[in-house]
C-alpha cells in the first residue's frame, strides 16, 4: 500500500513538475563556431541545473537573424531571443514584443536579490522607460589594436595624446607603412572611428544627446569631430580603397606589416592570431585623449538576452536569464567567446587583450554602446554611410552634414 | 422516375451549351488565383502601403503623398535612377556581342560543341558567384590588379570608385547575358532558310550586305527575344549590386531594386512606406516597357492571325 502510494506521488511530482516547466524555446543567431560552443554550455549547464526543463533551440544564420526577428517575434514568439542592448532594442520594446524583466533587475529580485549586483553598470543600457528589458551577458571593448614591431622598428611609444597619435601617423606614412587599416565596405567600421572622435572631443554625453538626435549634425561641435578626423584623412593616413573592403579584408595589410593600425573590436584578435600575429607584435591601445579634461568614455557593445512578450514559458524564461546572468555562467561562457563577462564577480581568462580591455573598462567614465545601436537604425544607416562618403571625399564634409542634419529633422519627429 | 432523369437531362444540356465558353475559364481558374493572390493585390497592397508610415511593427499611420513629397528631394533615389538607366544602355550591348559571338561559333569544324557550352557556361552559374568572383577580380590585389599597375593605375578598386564602380558591376553582369543572348541566336541561325540565302547569292549578296538583308531579317525573333531578356535582365540587376557593393561606396551603385530593399527591408530599413513608394516608382516605370512588350506582341499576333 505505501509502495502504491509512494509511485502515485512520484507520479502526480512529475506531472506536475512537468506541467510547471516544460519545454523553453529559444531563437539565437550563434553560428560562429566561438559563441555555438559558448552557448551549448550553457544550456547544458541549465539543463543539468534545471531537469524539469526542456530547452528548444532555433539557431538562425547571423545576418538571416536580423530580418527573422521581426518576423518570429510578430507571427510566432520564442521564450528568450538574443539581441543588443541600447537603441537596437527600441523599435521591439516599443510595439509591446518584449517582455518586461525589471523584477529580475530589482533589489528585492525575483529569485535571488544579489544575484544581479554585479551587473549593475550595465543596467542603464538595458534600460527604457526606466524598466529593464533583458540581461546582458557578454561585451567587449573596442580600441586601437597594432603592431608592436612596426612602431618599435619606427621609434614610436603608445601615444596617449591626439598630438602623439597624428606624430606616429606622420611618422609610419614617412616610412612607408599605412598608418591605419580600415575597410568600409559594410559601413560600421566607420562608426567606430567616428565615435572615438567624439567621444574623446566632445565627450558621452554629447554622443549619447547626438544619437538620440537632440543635437542638429551642423552644430560646431560635430564640424570639431570632423576638424580631428581630417587630420587622419586628408593626409591620407587611411588604407586606400577602404570602401570595396570589408573589415576583415583590412587585416592582412596588418599582418603582412604593411598597415600598422585598426580601431576595432576585441573579436578582431582572433582573427589577427589565425593571420599568424602572437601576442609579441600585437597590441593593444586606448584611443587617445583629444580634448583634454574630458573624461574617457568607451566604446563596449553588449549582447544580450532578452523574453518575447508572447513567451509561452515565461517562468522558465526567467530562470534562464537569471542563470545567464551569474557570474559563474558568465565566465564560464565568455571563456569560450573570448569576451568580457558583464558581472564583475566573473573572473577573466589571462589574456592580455582581455586584461587590458577589463581595465580599461572598469576605469572608464561611461560606456557607448556603439554608434549603431545608439542611434535609431534610420539615423545610423545614412550616417554611416556619409561617414564613408566623408573619409573617401573629406571635401564634402559639408554637403555630407547638411544631409544628414535633414535625415535627423525627418527620424527624430 | 421520369421526373428525375428530366432533370439530369436538363442539367447536362445546360452544362453542353455552355461547355465552350467555360472550359477556358476553368482551365485558367487556378492560375487567374495565383496571379490575383502574389502579383495583383500586393501590387495594390503595396501602394497602400506607400501612403503609409510604418515600420512593419508599430501600428502604422497614414501620411498620404508624403513618403513621394520626400522620394523627390532624395538624392541616393535620383542616383539609383540614374543607375538603372546605365544598366538598361549598357546591358544592350550584350544584343549585339552575343550576335557576333553567335556567328563566329556557328561553323562546323572539330569540337564546336564543347566550345559553345564553354562560351554558354556563365549564364549556367549562378549569379552569385559570378558576382563574387569578379569582385575577387577587381580587388587590387586581385587578378586584374598587377595589369593596373603596369597602366599606372596602381592599388586602384573600381568598386570603391563612386565614378566607376557601377560599370564595374554592369561588366560583370553583362557576362552571363552576352552568353544569353548568344544561345538565343545561336538557335535562330539554325533556323535559317537556306533557299533564301543561296537566292541572295545568286543575287549578288555578299559579306555584310547578305547578312544586313538576308539574315538580319530572318533573325528579327531572336533579336526580338533577346532584347526582351536583356531589358528584363537590367531591372534585375538587384543580386549583383547586393553581392559586389550592397550599393556602395556610400550609395553610389544603387538601383531602384536595392535602394528599396534597402529601405524596406535591410538591417537598417524600417520603412515599409517609404521603400513602397520606390517600389511604385519602380513599377511605374516597368509598366510602360510592359505595355509596349504587350502592344508589339498584341500587333504580331494580329498579323500572325
Amino acid at each position: 500500500m505505501k509502495k502504491i502510494i509512494a509511485t502515485l506521488t512520484a507520479i502526480l511530482a512529475m506531472g506536475f513538475s512537468s506541467s510547471f516547466a516544460g519545454t523553453l524555446v529559444i531563437n539565437t543567431d550563434l553560428t560562429d563556431p566561438a559563441p555555438k560552443a559558448a552557448f551549448e554550455w550553457a544550456f547544458n549547464k541549465f539543463q543539468e541545473e534545471n531537469p524539469d526543463v526542456t530547452i528548444e533551440v532555433n539557431n538562425f544564420d547571423h545576418e538571416g537573424y536580423k530580418q527573422a526577428i521581426r518576423n518570429f517575434l510578430t507571427t510566432s514568439p520564442p521564450d528568450v531571443f538574443n539581441w543588443y542592448a541600447g537603441n537596437r532594442m527600441l523599435p521591439f520594446v516599443r510595439a509591446g514584443l518584449v517582455e518586461d524583466v525589471s523584477d529580475i533587475w530589482s533589489d528585492t529580485g525575483w529569485v535571488d536579490g544579489n544575484l544581479t549586483e554585479g551587473m549593475s553598470h550595465a543596467k542603464k543600457p538595458m534600460t527604457i522607460g526606466g524598466k529593464q528589458w533583458g540581461i546582458p551577458y557578454t561585451y567587449y571593448q573596442w580600441g586601437v589594436y597594432y603592431r608592436k614591431d612596426i612602431f618599435e622598428a619606427n621609434g614610436i611609444s603608445v601615444p596617449t595624446t591626439w598630438d602623439e597619435f597624428v606624430a606616429a601617423c606622420a611618422t609610419l606614412k614617412a616610412a612607408g607603412v599605412t598608418p591605419i587599416t580600415i575597410g568600409s565596405k559594410y559601413l560600421w567600421t566607420t562608426a567606430g572611428v567616428f565615435d572615438y572622435l567624439n567621444l574623446r572631443t566632445n565627450g558621452y554625453e554629447f554622443h549619447m544627446a547626438l544619437t538620440k538626435g537632440e543635437i542638429p549634425y551642423t552644430d560646431p561641435r560635430v564640424h570639431a569631430v570632423f576638424d580631428k578626423w581630417d587630420e587622419l584623412v586628408k593626409p591620407g593616413y587611411f588604407l586606400e580603397n577602404h570602401a570595396s573592403l570589408a573589415w576583415q579584408e583590412a587585416i592582412p595589410p596588418m599582418i603582412n606589416g604593411e598597415a600598422a593600425m585598426y580601431v576595432m573590436g576585441n573579436f578582431s584578435v582572433a582573427l589577427f592570431k589565425e593571420g599568424g600575429l602572437t601576442n609579441d607584435n600585437l597590441g593593444f591601445f586606448q584611443f587617445p585623449e583629444i580634448t583634454p579634461g574630458v573624461p574617457m568614455a568607451e566604446e563596449a557593445p553588449t549582447d544580450t538576452m532578452h523574453i518575447a512578450s508572447g513567451a509561452k514559458n515565461k517562468t522558465d524564461a526567467k530562470r534562464f536569464l537569471i542563470f545567464l546572468s551569474r557570474a559563474d555562467v558568465q565566465e564560464e561562457m565568455n571563456k569560450t567567446l573570448g569576451q568580457l563577462p558583464v558581472n564583475s564577480g566573473s573572473k577573466v581568462d589571462p589574456d592580455p587583450f582581455l586584461e587590458a580591455g577589463l581595465n580599461m573598462l572598469n576605469n572608464a567614465y561611461a560606456m557607448a554602446q556603439f554608434y549603431d545601436r545608439d542611434a535609431p537604425a534610420e539615423m545610423a544607416s545614412e550616417g554611416m554611410k556619409g561617414f564613408q562618403e566623408y573619409m573617401v571625399n573629406p571635401d564634402r564634409r559639408d554637403k555630407i552634414l547638411e544631409r544628414l542634419e535633414k535625415v535627423r529633422q525627418r527620424v527624430y519627429k | 422516375m421520369p421526373d428525375s432523369t428530366q432533370i439530369t437531362y436538363r442539367k447536362s444540356s445546360w452544362w453542353k451549351l455552355n461547355q465552350q465558353r467555360l472550359t477556358p475559364w476553368i482551365f485558367l481558374f487556378p492560375g487567374l488565383l495565383l496571379f490575383l493572390v502574389y502579383v495583383i493585390w500586393p501590387i495594390f497592397n503595396s501602394l497602400y502601403i506607400s501612403l503609409l508610415q510604418w515600420d512593419g511593427l508599430s501600428p502604422a499611420i497614414y501620411v498620404g503623398l508624403s513618403n513621394y513629397i520626400e522620394l523627390l528631394d532624395d538624392e541616393y533615389f535620383y542616383i539609383s535612377l540614374m543607375n538603372n538607366l546605365k544598366w538598361l544602355i549598357l546591358f544592350m550591348l550584350a544584343v549585339p556581342i552575343g550576335l557576333g559571338l553567335a556567328i563566329f561559333l556557328n561553323q562546323t569544324i572539330f569540337g564546336i560543341r564543347l566550345i559553345k557550352s564553354l562560351f554558354f557556361f556563365p549564364f549556367v552559374i549562378s549569379q552569385v558567384v559570378i558576382g563574387i568572383i569578379f569582385s575577387w577580380f577587381y580587388n587590387p590585389r586581385g587578378v586584374i590588379g598587377p595589369f593596373l599597375d603596369k597602366l599606372g593605375l596602381s592599388n586602384y578598386a573600381i568598386l570603391a570608385d563612386e565614378n566607376f564602380a557601377t560599370y564595374g558591376i554592369i561588366f560583370a553582369g553583362i557576362y552571363p547575358q552576352i552568353a544569353y543572348c548568344m544561345i538565343l541566336y545561336l538557335t535562330g541561325l539554325n533556323n535559317l532558310n537556306t533557299d533564301q540565302i543561296e537566292a541572295g547569292r545568286m543575287d549578288g549578296a555578299k559579306g555584310f550586305s547578305l547578312f544586313k538583308n538576308i539574315i538580319l531579317p530572318q533573325l528579327k525573333p531572336a533579336t526580338f527575344l533577346a532584347i526582351v531578356v536583356t531589358v528584363i535582365g537590367s531591372l534585375r540587376s538587384f543580386d549583383m549590386v547586393a553581392i559586389m557593393t550592397q550599393g556602395g561606396p556610400y550609395g553610389s551603385t544603387n538601383v531602384l531594386a536595392y535602394y528599396m530593399f534597402e529601405t524596406a527591408l535591410s538591417e537598417y530599413g524600417y520603412r515599409m512606406g517609404y521603400g513602397s513608394a520606390i517600389a511604385a516608382v519602380l513599377f511605374t516605370i516597368m509598366m510602360f516597357y510592359i505595355l509596349f512588350f504587350i502592344y508589339r506582341m498584341y500587333q504580331s499576333e494580329k498579323k500572325g492571325l
